[in-house]
């Protein structure tokens, strides 16, 4: 690797936590505000979840509905493609395996999914990626409901991808047969967004 | 039942030059001051596929240790395929890539740089609506790709500046904007200052307000094309009440940098 002259850099102090950033991240206190266009401000009264195949709509939750799920508490680091890492964040919600058997599906209708959110924004996941508790739709973040600019009422959490994965505002989760690029994965952006392999952009290994 | 939620409306978009693969060694060959706290450098590199402007590269930095450190920048310089990108980079004091960019890294110097990276948040000048560009600060950067982009174009759509800066001294690119409006080729480019202004300064001189938005930007029933971009909180200020001026969320693009940009 070619050496910067003269860089120093600022390596995190604590060796402990070394291990947890991957690579070409720094780690942040904040939480940073990263959105394609304007915020979307969807009431909790208008707000439903939809799992839909093609044309054929699975199952559908309205908030209450979605609320009396079971909900699951996950505390877990978060990765941006803008090279933030965010230690220890906590999100409360439902994972897409409750929300499957919720449902009534045993198995996933396909191996892929593209999540489909309010403003228009999409993202596409392997569904190996959303089950085994990786995955959940998110409504609470530090034990409120999560804030209109981060994505509330709803987010996708898919924190060992990219964060961009982790769709805001989200609608629909469309089952789909192959792994078709979403909103930046059409863009230039990884169709799959390994924060580990450094997935970042079209190309990358 | 219907099927619910948004559906996909993602807008028509230029068309993103591939992305070079990987990286390569760019070379420092010049530096301007721009601001007290902000400098221009351009790096020419081996090759270069072409960018839009809006776009942005990264940069990567190895100490002789292995440790490496990533940073994206906006390119400021204008839409095309010569293999020089200039970024324009405000120093933050305490940040770890920035103030050695702007104080320590020399002509001559290399550093691994790759891209152009990014295609939403981009404008060529093939596209024929008017064009509002919202600046906060350093935000002026991708903007003012845009509009060195639209200057050098045979076909200009109309285009309005509207650049917020929190004092006359650290508006960045202030002598060029005012060269690029003497031409008068359609672009007009209006100021506040949000923390004080000299003696005759005839701009404005409070944060962008509803009133500010009415006065200059393109009203909606003109069909303009907004790009937004500052600090997350005026970036959410802006594109709300564009929204409620009636434009289209699918042409208010935005790039929102928040505290964490100040680590860079």
């Amino acid at each position: 690797m070619p050496v910067t002259r003269g860089f120093k850099g600022k390596r995190p102090n604590a060796d402990a936590t070394h291990d947890r950033i991957p690579p070409g991240q720094y780690v942040t206190e904040d939480f940073p505000v990263l959105t394609a266009g304007p915020t979307q401000r969807t009431q909790v009264q208008d707000w439903s979840l939809s799992l839909q195949r093609g044309p054929q709509l699975l199952a559908q939750w309205s908030w209450e509905q979605f609320e009396a799920l079971q909900q699951t508490e996950r505390i877990t680091d978060i990765h941006c493609v803008t090279k933030w890492t965010k230690f220890d964040t906590r999100w409360r919600g439902v994972t897409i395996d409750d929300l499957l058997r919720s449902a009534g599906l045993p198995a996933p209708p396909t191996q892929f999914v593209m999540a489909h959110c309010d403003g228009g924004y999409t993202t596409n996941l392997p569904v190996a990626d959303l089950l085994g508790n990786q995955a959940m739709i998110s409504t609470h973040y530090d034990n409120v409901p999560i804030p209109v600019t981060h994505g509330g009422p709803a987010r996708l959490l898919v924190p060992h991808l990219y964060f961009w994965k982790s769709a805001k505002w989200v609608r629909r989760l469309e089952f789909i047969e192959t792994n078709t690029p979403g909103f930046w994965e059409s863009m230039g952006y990884h169709i799959h967004g390994d924060p580990w392999r450094e997935q970042r952009y079209t190309g990358d290994a | 039942m219907g099927i619910p939620g948004a559906s996909s409306v993602i807008p028509a978009m230029p068309e993103a030059p591939a992305p070079l693969r990987g990286w390569q060694l760019a070379t420092l060959t010049a530096i301007r001051d721009e601001a007290p706290s902000v400098k221009t450098l351009a790096f020419s590199l081996p090759q270069w596929a072409g960018h839009l402007a809006g776009q942005h590269i990264d940069l990567r930095l190895t100490t002789d240790d292995g440790y490496q450190a990533e940073r994206s920048y906006s390119i400021a310089s204008p839409s095309g395929h010569i293999p020089l990108v200039e970024i324009t980079v405000e120093r933050i004091a305490d940040g770890e890539v920035s103030p050695f960019l702007t104080e320590q890294l020399s002509l001559g110097d290399t550093i691994e740089l790759r891209g152009p990276v990014g295609g939403y948040f981009t404008w060529s000048a093939d596209n024929p609506a008017p064009l509002m560009l919202i600046a906060g600060g350093s935000g002026i950067v991708p903007l003012m790709s845009m509009l060195r982009t639209r200057a050098r174009a045979a076909n200009r759509p109309p285009a309005r500046l509207l650049y917020s800066s929190r004092n006359f001294e650290e508006i960045v690119f202030r002598s060029e904007l005012d060269g690029l409006v003497v031409t008068q080729d359609g672009l007009s480019v209006a100021h506040t200052l949000t923390r004080g202004a000299p003696a005759n300064w005839n701009g404005e001189t409070r944060r962008v307000d509803p009133e500010m938005l009415a006065k200059y930007a393109f009203p909606a029933t003109q069909a303009p094309h907004n790009f937004i971009c500052g600090p997350t909180a005026f970036v959410e200020t802006v594109a709300d009440r564009l929204v409620a001026l009636g434009h289209p969320e699918t042409v208010i693009k935005t790039e929102r940098f928040g505290p964490t940009g100040e680590r860079a």
